[in-house]
């Protein structure tokens, strides 16, 4: 059935070479746990990426119940995770996964050093990865302000801080982080929420793709 | 069995497929109930609500009688105002929804000037008898909801939304 459906579709649209190419590739034997087992350290990338997926999944499931209101926030997220079937696991993806993906892009980026792949040809990619860490970063910490407790108000003031000591630009960037040069409250919920769940997954996204057509034109890098 | 061999490909199609698919759905399942929850959830409601209508002052003309009372929406809680339409009929007191049963908008006793002694929705020109009951030809499908009614010192309470018993 599904057979014929896909035959169907490819006799008038020539899809395979579409997939074909994404999914069609050599594995070399010296990235093949199946070879070497010490060879796992390559699906530390791919192992990113899944967590990834599960962090942009779960929150935007998260979204659904979730407002970025200094009145209302804690009290929906007290209430998806209390109250709503699945919360707590939902949630416990999201919160979990937001630890676990910068722990797997840190033994990626390990590996990449250790195995010298950021070497020519590849010193593109490895620039594309130092955004890619930089944006998980801000992702962990615009995230850790939205449930607004006070675990989560003092570690950004703490932040903010840190970003306000810069010589020069600092109380610029407070201002512009915080939405008010004195006040960590309404306008820096709102920011941190879109900053959160618009700007910098649009700017993973575009940085991701970068990441994997580099990979695929380049080949994994050669055994040490 | 048939001396059809599985080979080596198919096997690992097999096995990636469904370790793929499993862990897709132990992803997805919490996740799609997650979002599904307000389908499935229940809710215990029907409250009798105290008004500030005083039984002796209700006639038999409809009067617009409001009543508060706290909404529990999520994790949002508040005070909101329904209204209801009270009459005396014989000895029962009947409270109409004015929730039109077309698309929801509010009627209103005698709205219309042109039709006496008749509930009238202003959105589409939707009309009801006195007993809640819809006019053939206007856009209603059936008649008004009622609420169950009760006493307490004189006072008129409010209850639970049930389909019209005059129909
Ligand atoms: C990809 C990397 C991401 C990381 C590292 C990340 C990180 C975080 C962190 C640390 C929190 C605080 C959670 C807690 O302490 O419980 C959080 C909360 C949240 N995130 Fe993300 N996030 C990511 C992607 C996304 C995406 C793509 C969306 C939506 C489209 C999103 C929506 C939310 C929402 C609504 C919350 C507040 C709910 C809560 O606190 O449980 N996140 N995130
Ligand atoms: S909503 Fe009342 S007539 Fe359409």
């Amino acid at each position: 059935m599904l057979n014929k459906i896909y035959d169907w579709v490819d006799e008038r649209l020539d899809i395979t070479p579409i997939w074909r190419d994404i999914a069609d590739h050599e594995v070399p034997e010296h990235v093949n746990p199946a070879h070497h087992f010490s060879a796992f350290v390559y699906c530390f990338g791919g192992l990113t990426f899944f967590i990834t997926v599960i962090q942009i999944l779960s929150g935007m499931f998260l979204t659904m119940y979730y407002v970025p209101d200094v009145e209302n926030a804690w009290k929906s997220v007290y209430y998806l995770q209390n109250e709503v079937a699945f919360g707590e696991i939902v949630r416990g993806m999201h919160h979990w996964g937001a630890s676990l993906v910068i722990v797997m892009m840190f033994l990626h980026t390990l590996r990449v050093f250790f195995t010298g792949s950021y070497k020519k040809p590849r010193e593109l990619n490895w620039l594309v990865g130092v955004g890619i860490f930089a944006i998980m970063l801000g992702l962990g910490f615009t995230g850790y302000l939205l449930p607004w407790d006070m675990k989560a108000l003092f570690a950004t003031k703490v932040g903010i801080e840190i970003a306000a000591s810069m010589p020069f630009i600092g109380g610029m960037i407070k201002t512009l982080l915080a939405g008010d040069a004195t006040i960590l409250g309404a306008q820096t919920l709102t920011r941190f929420f879109a900053i959160h769940v618009f700007f910098l997954p649009a700017a993973l996204f575009a940085l991701l793709a970068a990441h994997f057509i580099m990979i695929r034109r380049q080949g994994i890098s050669g055994p040490l | 069995m048939s001396n059809n061999r599985v080979t080596r490909r198919q096997f690992l199609t097999y096995t990636i497929t469904g370790v793929g698919g499993f862990m897709a759905a132990g992803m997805l399942m919490p996740m799609v109930r997650f979002a599904i929850d307000p389908v499935l959830q229940t809710k215990a409601e029907g409250n009798l609500v105290l008004t500030s209508q005083k039984i002796a002052d209700i006639t038999d003309v409809p009067v617009k009688v409001d009543f508060t009372f706290e909404q529990t929406d999520g994790w949002y809680k508040s005070d909101v105002t329904e209204a209801a339409w009270v009459y005396h009929d014989g000895n029962e007191i009947v409270a109409l929804s004015p929730v039109c049963k077309h698309l929801g908008c509010t009627v209103n006793w005698e709205g219309d000037p042109a039709h006496a002694n008749q509930f009238f929705c202003a959105c589409h020109a939707g009309r009801y008898e006195k007993n809640g009951k819809n006019v053939k030809g206007t856009p209603p499908l059936g008649p008004l909801d009622q609420y169950e009614v009760a006493e307490k010192d004189g006072y008129l309470m409010l209850g639970k939304k049930i389909a019209n018993t005059f129909s």
